[in-house]
């Protein structure tokens, strides 16, 4: 060891180069949903029959014990329709696993909701895209809204405290943002609002969904006025080209110190990220979800030093990053070029322009049902129906105080 | 100034005390130090040296901070440094002031 020191790594700096272990995760437990959301990030619907089991689950719960993750954010699908979701939530807890799970609601019945309040290390996020039915269910489906109201209701009731009312920001909502925080507040609740993204079956809709720049600039200024009350997942870090970065960690965490588990095992790089191009690897078939997050060339790949192309030129390069990966990928623009969201807008001419949107790896949608939305666009025709956020960022909920603890070494 | 004289005071008497990591929080070791997770306010810290790791490793088996801090190797120099530390993480509920049996 030389005596010398060289200029201490900033802890982004570590981030980058990726974790011993991601610092939590998302978990898609099934793709089997009862809604169908227009904007589902994983496309669900039908179960996969290669699922995996419930002692196959308890062995992955197993390894982020030993890795200690001390945190996994369960989704789907709806993960509730699972008959092993309540063991499993408990197999969690007991493994110093905490949970926070993602619901459209359904099953929040006023006993389930008392078994939640009673039980510690046990987050509940109910989604909902309109703060009124109208605007709500026409992406997530006709009753949706009723019935993620009903959830809330029984969950404060029950005094289950502090659940999370999970938005996705969309053109149709941008201006309920007061309503939403309302509603939430209403019910004990705290408000999270999270980025559309075109992944899964939000690549068909993206295009007529995502909030226009004129509602990203009003979003930005309503997120800067409310700060840490309003949770975001570190979702708005592109808006850091306005000028001021929002709270959180404001960089990609895509196999650096996050990733995804889908329900038959694979590992992909983000919870934004189902497609074999993020694909690191098998729980089952590659040696377990440890030796994946460790070994896999993908993730090599995304600690390795990034280029960002003409994004690095730019001004505001470093509040941005360049923006989401898999924002880019699912529009078919670059991944060394900006986000399609830019707010500096130098992203219009590429989607202006032709472009390849990659076709998707998978599709769980139930094809042919007569209850499945079909988004029309308002003002173009008649109210459609619904969708499920299958939305959730794995650093929700943390608060990361990454300029507080740092002692100079003496 | 009387303000300054204040905070010097307090962190004599975090150097004084005896502390422990709060039977809620789990650390992690990483490259650059440790994750802190507090799995009921559910908060994550990032404790960004790894001597700081070792001196709140070592808080609950000293009777003081002053203890844990020599004990961890620290150079006196800094120890009001890791005083500082050691209050923000309690404001955190990370570590916690300990009774010490007489």
């Amino acid at each position: 060891m030389t005596v010398a020191a060289e200029r201490p790594m900033r802890l982004v700096e570590h981030f980058e180069h990726g974790l011993d272990a991601p610092i939590c995760l998302t978990w898609e437990l099934t793709y089997a949903c009862n809604l169908a959301c227009v904007h589902c990030l994983s496309s669900s619907g039908r179960r996969d029959p290669r699922e995996l089991t419930t002692g196959q689950a308890e062995r992955v719960i197993d390894e982020l014990q030993a890795m200690q993750v001390f945190y996994v954010n369960i989704g789907g699908g709806e993960p509730t329709i699972r008959p092993d979701f309540w063991h499993l939530l408990d197999y969690a807890v007991a493994h110093n696993v905490g949970v926070k799970f993602s619901t459209n609601g359904a099953r929040i019945t006023p006993e389930r909701a008392r078994q939640l309040a009673v039980t510690d290390y046990v987050d509940v996020q109910v989604s909902l895209d309109g703060a009124t039915a109208e605007i709500n269910d026409r992406v997530r489906g006709a009753g949706s809204y009723a019935t993620a109201l009903r959830a809330l209701d029984n969950l404060a009731a029950a005094g289950f405290e502090n659940a999370k009312v999970s938005v996705v920001l969309t053109r149709e909502n941008a201006d309920q943002l007061d309503d939403f925080k309302a509603l939430a507040e209403s019910r004990g609740a705290t408000l999270r609002l999270t980025r559309l993204r075109p992944s899964g079956r939000g690549a068909d809709v993206w295009d007529d969904l995502h909030p226009t720049m004129q509602q990203q600039r009003i979003v930005y200024e309503w997120l800067l006025a409310h700060g840490e009350s309003v949770l975001t997942g570190d979702s708005f870090f592109h808006l850091a080209g306005f000028g001021e970065s929002l709270p959180g960690l404001n960089l990609c965490g895509a196999g650096r110190v996050v990733c995804l588990i889908d329900p038959v095992g694979d590992v992909y790089a983000c919870p934004f990220a189902i497609h074999d191009t993020f694909l690191a690897g098998n729980v089952l078939t590659d040696g377990g979800f440890a030796r994946v997050w460790r070994e896999s060339s993908l993730f090599a790949d995304l600690r390795a030093p990034q280029s960002s192309g003409a994004c690095t030129q730019c001004a505001h390069y470093d509040g941005c990053r360049g923006g989401c990966m898999a924002a880019k990928f699912f529009t078919g623009l670059p991944l060394d070029g900006p986000d399609p969201e830019c707010v500096q807008g130098y992203s219009e001419a590429r989607l202006a322009a032709d472009r390849t949107i990659p076709a998707a790896s998978q599709d769980h949608s139930k094809s042919g049902s007569s209850h499945a939305p079909v988004f029309v666009p308002l003002g173009v025709g008649p109210a459609a129906p619904p969708a499920r956020s299958c939305s959730e960022h794995p650093l929700e909920g943390f608060h990361p105080h990454v300029d507080h603890q740092g002692v100079a070494r003496g | 100034m009387a303000l300054d004289e204040a905070r010097v005071d307090a962190l004599d008497e975090a150097l004084d005390e005896a502390w422990e990591l709060a039977p809620q929080v789990a650390l992690r070791d990483e490259a650059f130090g440790a994750l802190a997770y507090h799995f009921t306010t559910r908060r994550l810290t990032f404790l960004k040296s790894r001597d700081l790791v070792d001196v709140v490793r070592l808080l609950g088996g000293s009777t003081t901070l002053r203890e844990a801090l020599d004990a961890a190797g620290v150079d006196a120099g800094s120890w009001d440094a890791y005083a500082r530390a050691v209050l923000a993480l309690a404001d955190g509920d990370m570590v916690r002031r300990r009774e010490v049996a007489a």
